[in-house]
């Protein structure tokens, strides 16, 4: 048999394996990735980047060959009429999607129990939650099922679970990466993200999807870097800015120690560690749901049973066919997301909430500006705290929003940021710190991410994972 | 502004929901919650600044966005109608409007 159609068949038959515990999958292609193997084998093109490489693609990304569910009832087994530009992109590098990804329903949460195809399972302790929202493509890397995949952020839906799960993951610059195909839930905040188990994995994968893409207007004329020259590169000289008053209220111990640690490795590294203020940062999470629930609320709009995906029978009229639709379709968090839109730009209120955002957005922006004169990439931790039980938060949205207070300012500002693993909590669950960069700088976000990985590797695996499967590297 | 139940039921309906009264009942105090927690924001005086402009970056907004109006393919009638939960004669059916 040839050679990438057995490492595949093999992969798939992890992903099968595992999947029954972790549930990280919603769909595994069997049928198509073992054709597409083949295919690849015959085709003479051997200078593709990932040519052979298996990918797992979170659910909320277009894919022709296979369902497109964004972990919700109301799209069920919709099977989009294209591909995403960024899966496009994959494929001619060679890539094999081997299936889609379970994921918080339209990306909302941080747990991944928002799903309305049950919870995914973390592999380091399988009674908490792998994060979220991208929690199935986080947990398809994380147990060794792939290297790399594609997730979602909108607020650190890729960096919180890349933390919970000990893996690396990226969310690029706004307009780095085009979202033609990535179904829209906060269109000014939204970017593909990418998990790998090491920053050169995910540096591999950007490589391919990075760019302008005429489908997606937002995409930037930015000139795409060589990632792989960057990421050797010493750090030497690099300066790491430490917004100190951001490690206090809510952070825990732990957490806050494996991250200080972390900052003496960089600085015994050669790094310059300065202070930095970002004053503005503790409003982060108030901006940003405000405004990520009022764009979906008018995103999520379209879902309304004529075009795609559920419809609900026997209403005798078009606007109780919309209601009764939306109403059995959704999920509770996204019912109460797409009220809370509705609620700020209700008539009375835009000015006093979506208008006010927007300015203190700005104000998100400017201190990330201001700090950026005296560093390089501000080091925070990723999360509050490691990956928490199943069940802990799913009562409490308020505290489940705040999982993301390190992570949302990014998308508030556009900027890119990494979370990379740091170490391991007493009960050995991973925790991740996280470097935030100017606009266009993930060469420098993985170069660092890169040399600390290699320094500093986890010193413990998953319980759950495939060890009896070494995942080759590129040759490239 | 504290969040009552009637609020919550006109919202709903602004959105095209429809919510049992066990719904109504979960989500007022938690909405309430969350906008008591967004409003926090009202202890920043922003008279003097400028809102930001969607999600775009610097070079985002210098980003040369306009083509050549010439047609391009598209989906096409049939593949656009591919997943519609009721479709005919190249048409999307819904029930009655009135």
């Amino acid at each position: 048999m040839s050679e990438i159609k057995s490492k595949i068949e093999k992969t798939l038959d992890n992903a099968e394996k595992l999947n029954e515990t972790l549930n990280s999958f919603l769909t595994i292609e069997r049928e198509y990735a073992t054709k597409r193997a083949e295919e690849l084998e015959i085709s003479a093109n051997e200078n593709q980047s990932l040519r052979g490489v298996a990918i797992a693609v979170k659910d909320n990304i277009c894919t022709r060959f296979s369902q497109t569910s964004c972990g919700s009832r109301i799209l069920g087994n919709y099977q989009p009429q294209y591909n995403a530009t960024a899966v496009e992109k994959l494929l001619d590098a060679g890539a094999i999607v081997i299936g889609k990804t379970n994921m918080d329903e339209f990306a909302m949460g941080s747990s991944n129990e928002n799903s309305a195809f049950g919870t995914v399972k973390n592999p380091w302790d399988t009674m908490r939650v792998p994060g979220g929202s991208s929690g199935g493509s986080a947990v398809a890397v994380a147990s060794n099922v792939v290297r790399v995949s594609l997730g979602s952020e909108t607020g650190g839906s890729v960096r919180q679970p890349a933390s919970f799960c000990g893996i690396v993951g990226l969310k690029p610059t706004y307009g780095r990466i085009s979202r033609y195909g990535l179904v829209a839930f906060a269109s000014s905040l939204d970017q593909i993200g990418i998990f790998g188990q090491t920053a050169k994995d995910v540096a591999e994968v950007l490589q391919v999807i990075a760019g302008r893409d005429k489908y997606d207007a937002t995409t930037a004329e930015t000139e795409v870097p060589n990632y792989a020259a960057e990421l050797e590169k010493e750090i030497k000289g690099k300066k790491i800015g430490v917004p100190r008053a951001l490690f206090g209220e809510g952070l825990d111990e732990e957490v806050r120690n494996s991250v200080e640690q972390a900052i003496e490795n960089y600085r015994d590294l050669g790094a310059e560690i300065v202070d930095v203020e970002l004053p503005n940062s503790k409003y982060s999470i108030a901006v940003y749901y405000i405004l990520a629930t009022a764009e979906a609320s008018s995103n999520l709009a379209r879902f309304d049973g004529v075009r795609y995906g559920f419809r609900a029978e026997n209403a005798p009229k078009l606007r109780e066919m919309y209601m009764e639709t939306r109403s059995v379709g959704f999920g509770a968090e996204v019912k109460r997301r797409i009220m809370l839109g509705t609620y700020v730009l209700s008539s009375g209120y835009y000015e006093a909430y979506y208008a006010k955002a927007q300015k203190v957005r700005t104000l998100l922006k400017q201190d990330f500006l201001n700090a950026f004169e005296k560093c390089d990439v501000i080091l925070t931790p990723t999360a509050p705290t490691v990956a928490f039980k199943i069940g802990e938060k799913s009562d409490d949205p308020l505290a489940m929003y705040l999982s993301d207070i390190y992570t949302a300012s990014a998308n508030l500002a556009g900027i890119p940021g990494i979370s990379v693993p740091c170490g391991l909590s007493s009960e050995g669950l991973p925790i991740g710190l996280q470097l935030a960069g100017k606009n266009w700088s993930e060469d420098v976000l993985l170069n660092l991410a890169n040399v600390y990985g290699n320094e500093f590797p986890l010193k413990a695996k998953p319980k759950l994972a495939i060890t009896d499967y070494k995942i080759e590297q590129n040759p490239h | 502004m504290a969040i009552t139940k009637e609020d919550i039921k006109k919202i709903a309906k602004l959105a095209h929901l429809e919510i049992t009264e066990e719904e109504v009942a979960l989500y007022t105090p938690q909405m309430a919650e969350i906008v008591a927690y967004v409003e926090q924001l009202n202890e920043l005086d922003t008279e003097n600044i400028e809102p930001a402009i969607g999600g775009l970056t610097p070079e985002g907004e210098a980003t040369q966005t306009r083509r050549e109006d010439v047609p391009h393919k598209s989906l096409g009638q049939e593949l656009a109608l591919d997943q519609a939960p009721l479709a005919s004669h190249g048409h999307f059916r819904v029930p009655k409007v009135l």
